[in-house]
């Protein structure tokens, strides 16, 4: 069973680019990447980049609309994914809760839907 | 027919339609009109890049004033400054997070009348308030503005961010005045759209093309302001006397860019759309009982409009209006016209006795049209001499090329 683990934090709360906290963040997530991948878990992960990069596109009567944003969410912004293959909920939650930002932001994990055939 | 507009020239013009609207509305929700001149600059910058690839989205101003709060917040939450802007902030979310379910159906408020007495406070000097108005509701850029008033675009640029400033530190209010206030600011406003629709019209100085932009614009703006204030009489008077005023605009100047006297003009070429649209406003809010000097003026072009032929005018009426404006406003430039209506309606001696009075006034040696008039009158009065010694003071006064052809031409004419 497939679950999405969806990585929100709050701008600026992690540990800042260039410190010693930093680089030890950043191989947290290393070693969680080989760790899911070793494990027989891992399906997808990526960061994402800023939501100040942001665009959005819908479709009205037929036609593309695309508009900048939103880069406004409130307090947190989704930071980047993991698509993990998992038994259970359970299980899932054990893995989300070894994801280096869960210290100071959170992850919001969801099942991914199957279709029945 | 003319040619279709391109995608740029469409995002363009959609733009400069919007831009006063939209720029109203973002700086009196911000309080801070260089933040909000940047987020919607930013804005179009984005709109440029989305619309030139998807077209225009279904409501370009939501669209744009959309952005540009996003562009707000996104800069407010990264400023120094972040806790004094809790209040912007929370505005902008609050706007953002709004349960719409299509928030490109938005109606923008309309704050560009708030807007306008913002950029014709008294407490700026007269030429900023020109420049603000232009590029706050007007959207003219700032080297638009700069060349159509002959500056350095360095130097504008200087006038625009200090009177900005002066708004933010001097704490002028984004609203209408005050009833008590209300007349003297209107009329400030009034003022800044005639200057700018007159810069567009002289000939004086600068190049054609980007100065009759500028009459455009003065009429596009008053037609806003008459919207917003239509029980301002002063207001439609502006609008008729601006309409009537450029329904000769293609008459008034030759092939060769000479002026053409109004005596002179081929009267086929007046824009009669022009000429209908001003008397129609005029019929409407003379029996308003609000008249003022921009009704008369226009009341007075209007009779020239309607005049099929230069010698059918109807002078009795023209003097008996410019002797009411002249009761309004008595000052030497009314006079000056109230003299050569009255050379027409009686005689250029009775035309001279009024000039004899003008000639007391001061200042009046360095006013070009009443030596240009003196010449006229003395030629028809026989006084040959010294409408010469006029026509040479005129022509001495002139600034620009185009008017000495005309005087010179005149005086050839006159003297034989």
């Amino acid at each position: 069973m497939q679950f999405m683990c969806l990585i929100y934090s709050a701008p600026n709360s992690g540990p800042k680019p260039g410190t010693p906290e930093f680089g030890m963040f950043m191989k947290g997530y290393g070693d969680f990447t080989q760790t899911v991948k070793a494990d027989g878990k891992f399906v997808a992960g990526d960061a994402l980049q800023g939501s100040d990069t942001a665009t959005t596109v819908s479709v009205r009567e037929g036609k593309a609309e695309t508009i900048d944003g939103p880069f406004a969410e409130t307090k947190e912004q989704l930071g980047g994914y993991y698509l993990l293959d998992c038994t259970d909920m359970d299980e899932a939650l054990k893995y989300a809760a070894m994801i280096p930002t869960s210290e100071f932001g959170r992850i919001e994990v969801r099942p991914v839907m199957v279709w029945d055939t | 027919m003319l040619p279709p507009l391109s995608t740029e020239q469409v995002i363009e013009r959609t733009v400069r339609e919007e831009w006063g609207r939209i720029l109203a509305s973002l700086a009196s929700g911000l309080n801070d009109l260089q933040l909000a001149e940047d987020c919607l600059q930013e804005a179009v910058i984005s709109a440029m890049d989305h619309w030139g690839r998807n077209g225009l989205p279904r409501s370009p101003s939501a669209w744009l004033i959309i952005v540009a709060r996003r562009k707000a917040l996104d800069k407010l939450r990264r400023a120094q400054n972040f806790a004094r802007k809790e209040n912007e902030i929370a505005y902008l979310l609050e706007l953002e997070n709004r349960p719409l379910d299509d928030p490109m159906t938005e109606t923008i408020p309309d704050k560009r009348l708030e807007m306008i007495f913002t950029c014709c406070h008294p407490a700026l000097e007269r030429k900023s308030q020109v420049a603000l108005t232009l590029r706050t509701l007007g959207g003219l850029s700032t080297d638009e503005i700069a060349a159509a008033f002959l500056d350095k675009p360095s130097s504008m640029q200087k006038r625009i961010t200090r009177a900005k400033q002066q708004i933010a530190r001097g704490g002028i209010p984004y609203e209408v005045p005050q009833d008590a206030d209300l007349p003297e600011r209107i009329s400030t406003v009034l003022s800044v759209l005639y200057l700018i629709f007159n810069e567009g019209y002289s000939a004086n100085s600068g190049t054609t093309v980007l100065r009759s932009d500028l009459s455009g614009e003065a009429i596009r703006l008053t037609r806003i302001i008459v919207a917003l204030l239509p029980n301002d009489c002063e207001a439609a008077g502006l609008l008729a006397l601006m309409l009537l005023h450029d329904s000769r605009r293609n008459a008034r100047v030759g092939p060769a860019g000479e002026i053409i006297a109004l005596e002179d003009q081929n009267r086929k070429r007046w824009d009669r759309e022009k000429i209908q649209e001003g008397v129609a406003i005029l019929k409407e809010t003379l029996p308003k009982q609000g008249i003022g000097p921009y009704q008369i003026q226009a009341a007075i072009s209007a009779v020239h409009a309607q005049s099929p032929a230069w010698e059918q005018t109807d002078w009795a009426e023209i003097v008996a209006l410019y002797e009411l404006l002249f009761a309004m406003q008595p000052t030497s430039v009314v006079q000056v016209n109230l003299a050569v209506a009255v050379s027409y309606a009686q005689t250029p001696d009775a035309a001279l006795v009024i000039m004899e009075k003008v000639a007391t006034a001061a200042k009046i040696q360095s006013y070009q049209p009443y030596y240009a008039a003196m010449g006229n009158l003395l030629a028809r009065a026989g006084r040959i001499t010294e409408a010469k010694v006029s026509f040479e003071n005129a022509i001495e006064l002139s600034e620009n090329a185009q008017e000495i052809a005309f005087l010179k031409n005149a005086a050839r004419r006159l003297l034989h």
